[in-house]
């Protein structure tokens, strides 16, 4: 009688524990199942676009301007203006964003001024991009008359990209051992000289990951810049900001207008003709395709750096 | 006794004086630079409010708060936000019922399950899912989801906000995978093994003592993706209409906060009339909206704060 209600009580536990171990293996396909599918949307996303796009992924439509006639139009642009736009983010965000990371990271006391600029920078990360749009609009469109311009554009995203820099500039910053910092300091060079000959370039690697993902953000952000007015149909290219005689560069640029190739490529999906549709999947082929590159660099450094130096 | 010279290292003899003023100097700058990102907070707050008050002196703000119509461009305008405000909540809402599920399952197998090599590539991997530009999204949900939905659903508009929503969805869903994850991870090992040492599989230990032990973090992922999702403009701009349309209904058209802003955007109002105002109003609803989140995700993770 005893031994019967040991082996059934017995038996139970045994079953009990096969069906939670059943339910480990289930979770775990399930996971990967979700997982999969997720990475696989990312996939079927770019193969549709590619072949989509395919009859105008050529020469053509990287060198012509955009048209009514959906099959000459092209990105050409759109592309020089992305490319510009890049630039003037790149030289704002990059000087602004690595300081304020140092600040932050080597220099901040403990005080209110700092948990402030802390709160900031956390709180910005979380602002709707369109916002940033309204406040450039209201700001650099109307407040420093910069209009529908190139320098507009480039601030208007440097700011948006500016805590994407910052949290990586800071991460990276920190990933550097005191002992590095104490040596230095030990051999009496100033705070700043730690900063800059020792700390910064050992963080060189995270530094560059973090700007080139927070251009990659900018790249493909589009809502900002049609709350500041980028105009889609442009069909000059800006001044060149390379001269053949000295300075050998200008600036004129920066006041002209422009468009991009999100701008563009909204343009095209937001039209009713099938026929743009294929110039908007051509489009979005290679936006794409530059955002997953620039990734894939970002990754690469990262790494390269990473297995590079051993403390 | 000769004064010490310190050399830097580009060999220029520098004086230890010099090198401190230089130093007070850098700091202040440096100071400045940081200091931006709280003047950029405080000219969104200012271009904002500013920028919506010419509205709001049209329009009162209790007219504005409870008109269930919002055509601003008519000509007879009602500008209550409600419609927009709806359309917002109902993309979010079905954009949340995709991340937040995929989102924790993918945090908790990448936490709990995988092996460390497929963690660390799949990891980057998902974080791509966050990088697409979002008019490539909207051209997703407008050219392949909505197409698949119709055949699932007969009769679904070619504009609607369960296309945008889903699309919205896994956009998030690395966000709140991710930092989740991180959250996970931070629960001490010690806790898992005194789970595993009472008998307990790995399924339990994930949800009974990882999950409840990082449920701040968690907390925090949600938030993120809440705000991610309230703020997207793109994929609801190219695929869910842009006509404000007060509805519960995710199959339906609708306009949402920021879709309208983008219609304003293109068009071309004058900038001293009530239309254009109007985008700053429904911006600075937008901001409020986000910051209410936050602040309620903020309380929430303090709550549900662990301290090991």
């Amino acid at each position: 009688m005893h031994a019967t209600t040991a082996e059934a009580s017995l038996q139970q536990i045994r079953a009990d524990v096969n069906r939670r171990k059943i339910l480990d293996q289930v979770f775990v396909i399930v996971g990967m199942l979700i997982m999969f599918s997720a990475l696989l949307v990312l996939v079927i996303l770019f193969l549709d676009l590619v072949r989509e796009g395919a009859p105008r992924l050529n020469w053509d439509f990287l060198t012509s301007f955009p048209s009514r006639k959906a099959e000459r139009a092209g990105i050409l642009s759109a592309w020089v203006g992305t490319s510009l736009i890049m630039l003037t983010t790149a030289t704002v965000s990059m000087p602004i964003g690595v300081a304020a990371a140092i600040y932050l990271e080597e220099y901040a006391p403990k005080n209110w001024m700092t948990a402030i600029i802390e709160i900031n920078v956390t709180n910005l990360a979380g602002v709707p991009s369109i916002i940033y749009g309204l406040l450039a609009l209201g700001l650099f469109v109307y407040q420093f008359n910069l209009g529908q311009s190139i320098a507009a554009a480039g601030l208007t995203l440097s700011l948006l990209i500016l805590p994407i820099v910052i949290v990586a500039t800071r991460e990276s910053l920190r990933a550097v051992p005191r002992a590095i910092r104490e040596a230095a300091y030990a051999l009496g060079a100033t705070r700043w000289e730690v900063t800059a000959h020792h700390v910064l370039p050992y963080s060189t690697g995270g530094i560059l990951t973090g700007m080139i993902i927070g251009l990659s953000r900018a790249i493909g952000e589009t809502a900002p810049l049609i709350t500041i007015g980028a105009l889609s149909f442009i069909a000059f290219l800006p001044e060149s900001p390379f001269k053949g005689e000295f300075p050998f560069f200008s600036f004129a640029w920066l006041k002209e207008a422009y468009t991009a190739m999100p701008i563009q490529m909204f343009n095209w999906v937001s039209r009713p003709d099938p026929a743009f549709q294929v110039n908007a999947a051509a489009a979005g082929a290679i936006l794409l395709g530059m955002t997953l590159l620039m990734n894939g660099v970002a990754i690469y450094v990262r790494y390269r750096f990473r297995k590079r130096i051993n403390w | 006794m000769t004064e010490l010279v310190a050399v830097s290292p580009t060999g220029t003899p520098a004086g230890l004086k010099f090198r401190k003023a230089r130093d007070r100097f850098i700091e202040a700058g440096l100071l400045l630079a940081a200091l931006v990102a709280v003047f950029t907070t405080l000219a969104i707050v200012i271009v904002l409010v500013v920028e919506s008050l010419p509205f709001f002196r049209v329009v009162s703000i209790v007219d504005f708060l409870t008109d269930t119509m919002w055509i601003p461009l008519f000509a007879e305008p009602r500008y209550g936000i409600l419609p927009l405000v709806a359309g917002t909540l109902v993309t979010t809402l079905v954009a949340l019922a995709v991340a937040i599920p995929a989102g924790t399952i993918i945090a908790i197998y990448l936490s709990e399950f995988a092996p460390y090599k497929l963690r660390e590539t799949i990891k980057p991997a998902l974080e791509l899912l966050g990088a697409v530009p979002t008019v490539v999204y909207g051209y997703f949900a407008l050219m392949i989801v909505t197409p698949f939905l119709q055949k699932l659903i007969p009769g679904l508009p070619g504009f609607n906000m369960l296309s945008a929503g889903l699309v919205i969805g896994i956009m998030i869903i690395p966000y709140v995978a991710s930092v989740s994850e991180d959250a996970m991870r931070a629960v001490p090992n010690f806790m898992r093994e005194g789970s595993y040492a009472m008998g307990a599989t790995r399924f339990q230990t994930a949800t009974r003592v990882v999950v409840p032990g990082a449920l701040s973090g968690i907390a925090a992922a949600y938030i993120l993706g809440i705000s991610r999702a309230v703020g997207e403009t793109m994929v609801v701009a190219i695929a869910a209409g842009l006509q404000p349309n007060l509805t519960w209904d995710p199959t339906e058209p609708a306009a949402t906060i920021t879709a309208f802003i983008v219609q304003v955007s293109l068009g071309d109002l004058p900038h001293d009339s009530i239309g254009y105002q109007s985008i700053f109003a429904a911006g600075l609803v937008l901001m409020l909206m986000t910051l209410v989140f936050n602040i309620a995700g903020f309380s929430l993770t303090r709550k549900f704060r662990e301290t090991y």
